[in-house]
């Protein structure tokens, strides 16, 4: 049985690691602290730390001005209010200017649950990913949202990184290799290939366990860097499987899913399905509850193997 | 002092030639900027050098209002960081004068901006990351009066007082009209000095056009401690050039040669009047 840990406690991880190692880094959050874990560097490394107040789009442009003056902030709120609310400042003031801004969405997808639709941010992937010089990373556990924190401060450029609320089970260790635009195999198959993110790549891989035993051997790819887009890897698996799904928990159009169907429509276009929400809002409910409702587990990713392969013939 | 007034009139003549030239531009809250800026660059208050732009230990000023990038290239220029023909390409294809400053392409810019509302943040950001590596250098901030109709700079108001940046100081031009109408029809700012001063500045008012009032109060500005200085710069939109001024029909238009020549005409007179 994997640990169940909070991808949020790999951020906060992170952070203190980079604080110990005496990085040039200031922390920024918007009063969630305690939620994102950056609580973890207000009480150990108060100089470092700035608790913005509820002001996200003061917040991104004073990183900004940050990172002009040497420093490399990370900025952490909910994903909803991060990428949403201070969108213009995250184009226009950061990107624009190739600021190396990091930032970091928490709470993001439906699994945030009870709180609904208000909080459960969906959307932000796309409205990161069209924006020119930016870094989009959703890693799939605790230790991967660590290398992945570790990963954006090494690299020069504004970053974004989202995570989830729910403690969901880690199923990648020290010693997992983790590279900024490598997709990672998780296993490999022949017949189909399921590139997923987040927590979906956990459910990924137990979609392919079971249909191993029904003869349908599928490959899996822990996708976590949207962009820059790992295409010889979506090439490939397109080429040697003949038909992909893709998995996340994000909207169906402009995210990891619509990265791929560009890619593969450019390139080699094969019979592609997903597994994301539906174009819809999503609504209060038990983090399981919702994923179920809403197919974003095992079963939804089997049956869109199987209509995949259905069409692939 | 006479040679920075000589120096205003030359900004305002290449502010209307730049924006006649480029056919399109935003002379009038780039005319009401002139002494605030003359007297930033020229005055002896921000400490750069042309010769090393991207000097470490320079003061840094973030435009905010980032549609009066004609007075900011004009006074970059008349600085020596690039030549002053340069002025001559703003706005079009392959000019490194963006019609927003984009401070890639330009020596002597520190952000870029354009899109109202978000530079007093980057200037906290500044000023912040200064304090926190022992650095003294300092942070200069423009903002259009109908700019803090955006939330954010209320945001950033709050952030500075907070963190009692005296190393950082705004300017407020307040010309009173913005591209709609003036400011007072459109949504009025209340008591402006009592507004920031209540929000934790200190305030210092004056006359944005008399460029030794301006010079005193970047120096008030720099001597005090404990808290974020703000200049509300009573001025006019246009100024110097009769036909624009107070009328926000020239907050974004281009002069034809016609009102380009006697747009010269009456800054250079005054000149000639001295």
């Amino acid at each position: 049985m994997n640990k169940m840990i909070p991808m949020r406690d790999g951020y906060g991880k992170a952070l203190l690691e980079l604080c110990q190692s005496g990085e040039k880094i200031m922390v920024l959050d918007a009063d969630v602290a305690k939620s994102t874990r950056t609580v973890w560097i207000r009480d150990q490394y108060p100089e470092k730390f700035m608790d913005m107040g509820i002001s996200e789009q003061d917040m991104v442009g004073t990183a900004a001005g940050l990172a002009l003056s040497g420093i490399t902030p990370f900025v952490s709120t909910y994903c909803v209010f991060l990428a949403g609310r201070a969108w213009d400042q995250i184009r226009t003031t950061v990107c624009y200017n190739n600021l190396n801004v990091k930032l970091a969405g928490a709470h993001a997808g439906i699994s945030v649950g009870p709180d609904g639709a208000t909080h459960q941010s969906l959307e932000d992937v796309a409205i990161m990913r069209v924006l020119p010089n930016m870094t989009v990373i959703v890693p799939c556990d605790a230790e991967e949202t660590r290398k992945a924190t570790l990963a954006i401060a090494k690299r020069q450029g504004p970053c974004f990184i989202r995570f989830g609320r729910e403690a969901v089970p880690v199923i990648t260790d020290e010693d997992t290799p983790f590279e900024i635009g490598k997709a990672r195999l998780c296993c490999d198959g022949r017949d189909v290939t399921v590139l997923a993110n987040g927590a979906l790549v956990r459910e990924a891989i137990e979609a392919a366990k079971v249909l191993e035993q029904e003869g349908i051997s599928v490959r899996v790819l822990d996708f976590h860097t949207i962009k820059p887009l790992d295409q010889e890897a979506v090439i490939r698996a397109a080429r040697e499987t003949g038909c992909i799904v893709t998995a996340e928990e994000h909207q169906m159009y402009g995210g990891m899913g619509g990265a791929v169907a560009e890619c593969l429509a450019a390139h080699c276009p094969v019979p592609m399905e997903q597994v994301a929400i539906q174009d819809s809002f999503g609504e209060s409910g038990q983090p399981q509850e919702l994923m179920d409702k809403y197919r974003l587990n095992q079963s939804a990713i089997q049956e869109k193997i199987k209509a995949v392969l259905a069409r692939k013939g | 002092m006479i040679e920075l007034e000589r120096l205003c009139r030359t900004v305002r003549g290449d502010i209307v030639t730049m924006v006649h030239r480029a056919g399109s531009g935003h002379p009038g809250g780039s005319l009401s900027a002139v002494e605030l800026m003359v007297g930033l660059y020229f005055g002896g208050q921000l400490s750069v050098d042309p010769q090393n732009p991207e000097w470490e230990g320079r003061d840094r000023f973030i435009l905010s209002k980032g549609h009066v990038a004609p007075v900011l290239y004009s006074i970059l220029a008349r600085k020596g960081f690039f030549p002053v023909e340069e002025l001559w390409t703003l706005r079009q294809l392959g000019s490194p004068l963006q019609g927003h400053p984009h401070w890639k392409c330009v020596p002597g810019l520190d952000c870029s901006s354009g899109s109202l509302g978000q530079g007093l943040s980057i200037a906290n950001g500044l000023a912040i990351g200064f304090r926190k590596q022992n650095m003294d250098n300092r942070v200069y901030c423009l903002l259009g009066d109908g700019e803090l109709q955006e939330g954010q700079v209320w945001e950033a108001v709050m952030t500075a007082a907070q963190h009692k940046l005296d190393n950082l100081c705004a300017m407020v031009d307040y010309n009173h009209v913005q591209l709609d109408g003036t400011v007072e029809e459109i949504k009025a700012l209340g008591d402006l000095c009592a507004k920031w001063h209540d929000f934790g500045w200190n305030v210092i008012e004056l006359d944005g056009h008399d460029i030794g009032a301006v010079i005193r109060a970047y120096e008030m500005a720099r001597a005090f401690r404990g808290k974020p200085t703000v200049l509300i710069a009573n001025t006019v939109k246009g100024k110097g050039v009769s036909f624009m001024e107070n009328n926000c029909d020239w907050h974004g238009a281009a002069p034809n040669a016609q009102q380009l020549e006697a747009a010269l005409e009456e800054i250079n007179r005054e000149e000639k009047a001295q």
